[in-house]
């Protein structure tokens, strides 16, 4: 008898579970598994398009080779290794971080418009780098930690504003909701009194774009992504559990006070490395989840695949705002068109379901 | 007599400054199938939340198998007290075995996430709720009393020996209601396990509960053996209703006939 085997489980015609040595048994579903394979193959499409196509076009096979440490010349290196290689990467973690925030907090408000904006911190995010533009000119480290300390404090205060007898995710919306709308009238009121030029570069900040990003970016957001991963890995079966009601999840050992604020710190600290990177990307964190939902036909959230769809989205997305279009835009303007797009189109099907 | 696995003592329940009980203590008798009865709003659903965990009394403990219910990791309280709660939600697309499956979750780890014991927990949770040919249709396909059925399910695979379930029989038709009445009582009887149900119904109470809990506004009024405590007075006591009380003819239990106000007008 072999030491690692796959066998179904007949809990729904794709479930299976691995077993390896000793009572080591982990779940999959071979629709989530095949889908997520689909999905790497096309972040590895889209990665290497991203290495090859420029000013400066590149042959698959020579990137392959620069990639490998034996470029064809130093231009190429240069090119690849020090320009596009870097970007790309940025692209996929950020992607990745804003479409695993988004399950979490769709799966924690239950609501399929759930999202980084949920709990204002998108928009206190966006206020604090404002500040800083505006009042000290503010380097690119600094716009980032303005960025992530207007966010945390923002989602810190949303907190504790919902917080009656724990959270629930209702309560969370609205009180997110309402301190999103103060702190976007406070970034307008700013922008009014700025001086046009300061003004003009807060507002490119606002739009989220992945202009000139390099390798301090990548280690900065890779590191940030790779201590959250674990977290989110322990908490994604009891969160499921959750998504159940409370009772339920209490009923079955879950605790779902702990749970739901460990969620809710990984989400926000995802959201916080993606809006200091690369400043408030639009839309990724709301249709990434969607979308991985229905490729993947898990019921509820996936939290694995939406990280891929969300790195996969974002990295298509910069390959468009680069080159396709006459002249080459901030991925943010690229992301809120499909965003748009599918917004219109998800409320659509929506409103015919419930009949509207 | 050693004291039960599951009681309460002096449990003052609240809702933030709503206060619901004062001082009320219950023990559940072991291996009995308990029901708590009474009117609207007193009290009984809270009494079944306080005991499941699910609401911190302000004062008093909850004491399971001989310890103060909170010192139990959540997880290790869910291995000894399942609650099918009043409603649930199922999560979209779900399979109905899938759904059951989760009741297995106190018994697992990040890395154990389903063992041969999980399967036949499963399997027999489906089989004695008569689910299993359903087993690959979606929850949000099913019926309501289906529906009803595997949530029952997804608590009994949880194989606790105390199972508490809060109105398991509401959004029932009244076959369904016996069907899921019925599986309790083999619960009780065949597997030993002891539940404790809040009802709305007092003749299914009288029928089912061996042990039976009458409240009013947040006070015990009565409780014992249904044939030893139900009779005129404490129905008009504890739900203000003027009634005759009769055998019931197929069980010989308490069977309650309220009284007709005013003569029934029949047309020939």
């Amino acid at each position: 008898m072999s030491r690692i085997a796959v066998e179904p489980t007949d809990l729904s015609p794709t479930g299976y579970v691995l077993r390896g040595p000793g009572e080591l048994s982990v779940r999959f579903d071979r629709r989530v598994v095949l889908m997520c394979g689909l999905l790497v193959a096309v972040l590895i499409a889209v990665f290497l398009t991203s290495l090859a196509v420029g000013d400066f076009t590149i042959s698959p096979g020579d990137v392959v080779r620069t990639l490998f440490g034996n470029p064809p010349d130093p231009l190429a290196d240069f090119i690849v290794n020090g320009r596009r290689l870097p970007r790309v990467l940025v692209a996929f973690l950020v992607g990745g971080a804003l479409g695993a925030s988004g399950a979490v907090f769709q799966s924690l408000s239950r609501n399929p418009l759930g999202s980084p904006d949920v709990i204002g911190f998108t928009s206190g995010a966006s206020a604090g780098a404002v500040f800083v533009i505006l009042v000290t000119g503010g380097s690119m480290l600094q716009v980032a930690g303005g960025a992530v300390v207007g966010g945390l404090a923002t989602a810190v205060a949303v907190y504790l504003l919902a917080y009656k007898r724990g959270v629930q995710g209702f309560r969370l919306i609205l009180v997110g909701i309402a301190a999103g709308a103060m702190l976007t009238s406070a970034v307008h009121y700013m922008l009014m009194r700025a001086e046009l030029i300061q003004a003009a570069s807060a507002q490119v900040w606002l739009t989220g774009s992945l202009n000139t990003r390099a390798w301090d970016h990548v280690v900065a957001v890779g590191i940030g992504v790779a201590l959250v991963a674990p977290l989110l890995a322990v908490l994604s079966r009891p969160m499921r559990l959750i998504e159940m009601g409370d009772e339920a999840a209490t009923g079955l050992g879950v605790n779902a006070e702990r749970t739901r604020l460990g969620m809710l710190i990984a989400a926000t600290v995802l959201a916080a490395i993606a809006v200091a990177a690369a400043g408030p990307i639009a839309f990724i964190a709301l249709s990434a989840p969607h979308l991985a939902r229905r490729l993947t036909g898990a019921s509820g959230a996936a939290v694995g695949a939406a990280a891929l769809m969300g790195a996969a989205l974002l990295g298509a997305s910069d390959l468009v705002a680069q080159w396709v279009l006459p002249t080459p835009l901030p991925v943010g303007v690229v992301t809120v068109c499909v965003g748009g797009l599918y917004l219109v189109w998800l409320l659509a099907r929506e409103g015919r379901r419930n009949h509207v | 007599m050693s004291e039960p696995r599951l009681h309460g003592n002096d449990l003052t329940l609240a809702y933030d400054e709503r206060v619901i009980s004062r001082e009320l203590s219950v023990s559940i008798p072991d291996g009995s199938f308990t029901v708590i009865v009474g009117p609207n709003a007193c009290g009984k659903s809270t009494l079944l939340r306080a005991l499941a965990r699910m609401l911190k009394p302000s004062a008093g403990a909850v004491h399971l198998d001989g310890r103060l219910i909170t010192q139990y990791s959540t997880k290790e309280a869910a291995r000894r007290l399942g609650l099918l709660p009043q409603s649930s939600i199922a999560p979209e697309g779900i399979t109905v075995a899938d759904l059951v499956s989760r009741g297995r979750y106190p018994h697992q780890r990040l890395f154990r996430q389903w063992s041969a014991a999980d399967t036949e927990a499963v399997a027999e949770a489906m089989t004695s709720t008569g689910i299993t040919d359903l087993r690959h249709r979606r929850v949000d396909e099913l019926s309501g009393g289906q529906r009803q059925r595997v949530w029952l399910a997804m608590v009994l695979a949880q194989q606790t020996p105390i199972l508490l379930l809060d109105e398991p029989t509401t959004f029932l038709d009244i076959a369904h209601q016996i069907e899921v009445l019925d599986l309790c009582h083999d619960l009780h009887v065949s597997h030993g396990r002891t539940l404790v149900a809040v009802l709305h119904d007092l003749n299914h109470a009288c029928r089912y509960a061996t042990h039976l809990i009458a409240m009013r506004d947040g006070e015990i009024v009565a409780e014992g053996a249904p044939a030893a405590i139900v009779d005129e007075t404490l129905v008009r006591d504890v739900f203000g209703l003027a009634c005759r009380i009769i055998d019931d003819p197929e069980t010989g239990t308490p069977l309650v006939i309220p009284t007709a106000k005013q003569p029934v007008v029949t047309t020939s």
